[in-house]
């Protein structure tokens, strides 16, 4: 069985381009939410094989992409203090902070290192008593219930040397978020894969019904795409405002109960400040009360001051759907993959990394 | 960070960890996120180093199916796109 190749497949995926050209009267915006899409979507070309009615905005989805600096510079910090090992996912490594970034500091001698998985930080901590472990717990609900077992085990192993630093974020509060800004014209959104495996659909209805706004939940292989955004504009045309479920194969309505138990039983909302977003209430993660002795932040208790964004960078305008890449001056000339700028160009699924990547004004 | 593609199950050991293959390439991941009982032969989702739910490899061919039924019903004639069904989306709402 190849199921990678089956949905690529280019006489279906022409079939359902004529079928959205000719359906799609109205112009409509889709915001995808995640990256991930992001990166499909110009890999593959959609935007053509959409028609000119449809056009994509690219939302807040990428973990590293919407990482406040701050939050990078207080990685930094920690990652300086001697007798340290910091553990990230590599895609944080490039991301630069107010002063360099982590594989700079890398460079320079201190030991960082990147994971394959999350677990990785459990058998680092073990061969390494005399020092104290950091794991840098990044990502949307995709990513959460990782991190939760990497808690689970810490405590139940009673390692004295494991640290998280939390900045788990949520998806539901940045999509209300741009919502309600009115300055932008969102007509329905292509919902997450990988974070509504954990989720399950049913937790977009609220917003659907809220913001009176079609949501397709769709898988990342281009046939996924054209079939979800069909729906999209069937909807779009006929009026209507309903969860489509179109990644049934791996997400069902209520997601990944285990999962989700995890993360309740380990961390608990908190307000979280977005790049480009702000601080938004209840939209990160950070460790219950009674886990906080694992938690960094508090105790290597670094300082890091104030942390401004490049003022030439307009990754905070693309999150919000308000600009895209070509928008922003240093696009393409100062800011590219080899010396991003923004996180935008820093992580591959980034809006402007993607960009850069496939098309051929980059 | 979230592309990613089917990985089969090729063994599995006692403390829930297994072996995946994924184009050819294997690597380790746990299975400590899936609740429902892994074999040999399932099709899972990884995501950094963990297994994050089973593929339903039968509803994935259905669809496979549907969508190839559209595209030969386009390419024969037999439906245009404004008299055709609603394709997948309406099928399965």
């Amino acid at each position: 069985m190849d199921l990678i190749n089956s949905f690529r497949d280019k006489d279906k995926i022409l079939a359902l381009s004529q079928i959205i050209k000719q359906r799609s009267k109205k112009p409509l915006n889709i915001m995808e939410i995640c990256g991930g899409h992001t990166h499909s979507i110009m890999k593959f070309g959609l935007p053509q094989l959409v028609g000119e009615n449809i056009n994509f905005i690219h939302g807040p989805g990428c973990p590293v992409c919407i990482m406040p600096r701050s939050r990078i510079d207080e990685a930094i910090a920690i990652a300086s203090i001697d007798g340290v090992i910091f553990c990230t996912l590599a895609d944080m490594l490039r991301v630069p902070g107010s002063k360099g970034s982590l594989a700079m500091l890398r460079a320079d001698g201190a030991d960082i290192r990147a994971l394959y998985s999350p677990l990785d930080t459990i058998t680092i901590a073990k061969e390494n008593p005399d020092k104290k472990v950091v794991f840098f717990a990044i990502g949307f609900e995709t990513t959460t219930p990782m991190s939760a077992v990497v808690v689970k085990q810490a405590v139940e192993l009673n390692l004295q040397n494991l640290f998280i630093h939390m900045n788990h974020v949520t998806v539901p509060a940045p999509v209300r978020a741009i919502m309600s800004d009115k300055d932008v014209k969102i007509d329905a959104f292509l919902g997450p894969s990988h974070v509504s495996v954990i989720t399950g659909s049913k937790i977009y209805e609220e917003l659907a019904n809220e913001f009176k706004t079609p949501i397709a939940v769709s898988g990342f292989e281009p046939l996924d795409l054209m079939d979800s955004i069909l729906n999209l504009v069937n909807q779009h045309e006929n009026g209507t405002h309903k969860v489509y479920n179109e990644y049934a194969r791996v997400v069902s309505k209520d997601g990944n109960l285990k999962a989700k138990e995890l993360i309740d039983r380990y961390f608990q909302p908190c307000d979280f400040e977005w790049r480009g977003l702000g601080v938004i209430k209840d939209s990160g993660l950070r460790l219950r009360d009674e886990f906080s002795y694992l938690d960094a932040k508090k105790y290597f208790n670094v300082e890091v001051g104030e942390s401004k964004e490049s003022k030439a960078c307009i990754c905070g305008e693309i999150l919000r759907g308000k600009a895209k890449p070509y928008d922003c001056k240093v696009f393409g000339k100062v800011c590219n993959p080899q010396n991003p700028i923004g996180s935008c160009m820093v992580s591959g699924e980034g809006a402007c990394a993607a960009y850069y990547k496939y098309s051929k004004r980059g | 960070m979230c592309l990613s593609i089917p990985s089969k199950v090729i063994s599995i050991d006692e403390n829930n960890f297994a072996i995946v293959e994924t184009l050819g390439v294997k690597r380790g991941v746990s299975l400590d996120l899936i609740a429902e009982p892994i074999s040999v032969g399932d099709y899972v989702l990884i995501h950094v180093g963990f297994a994050m739910e089973k593929i339903d490899t039968k509803y994935a061919l259905e669809s496979l199916e549907i969508y190839k039924q559209i595209a030969d019903d386009m390419n024969s004639g037999k439906i245009s796109a404004d008299e055709g069904d609603m394709g997948l989306a309406a099928l399965k709402n």
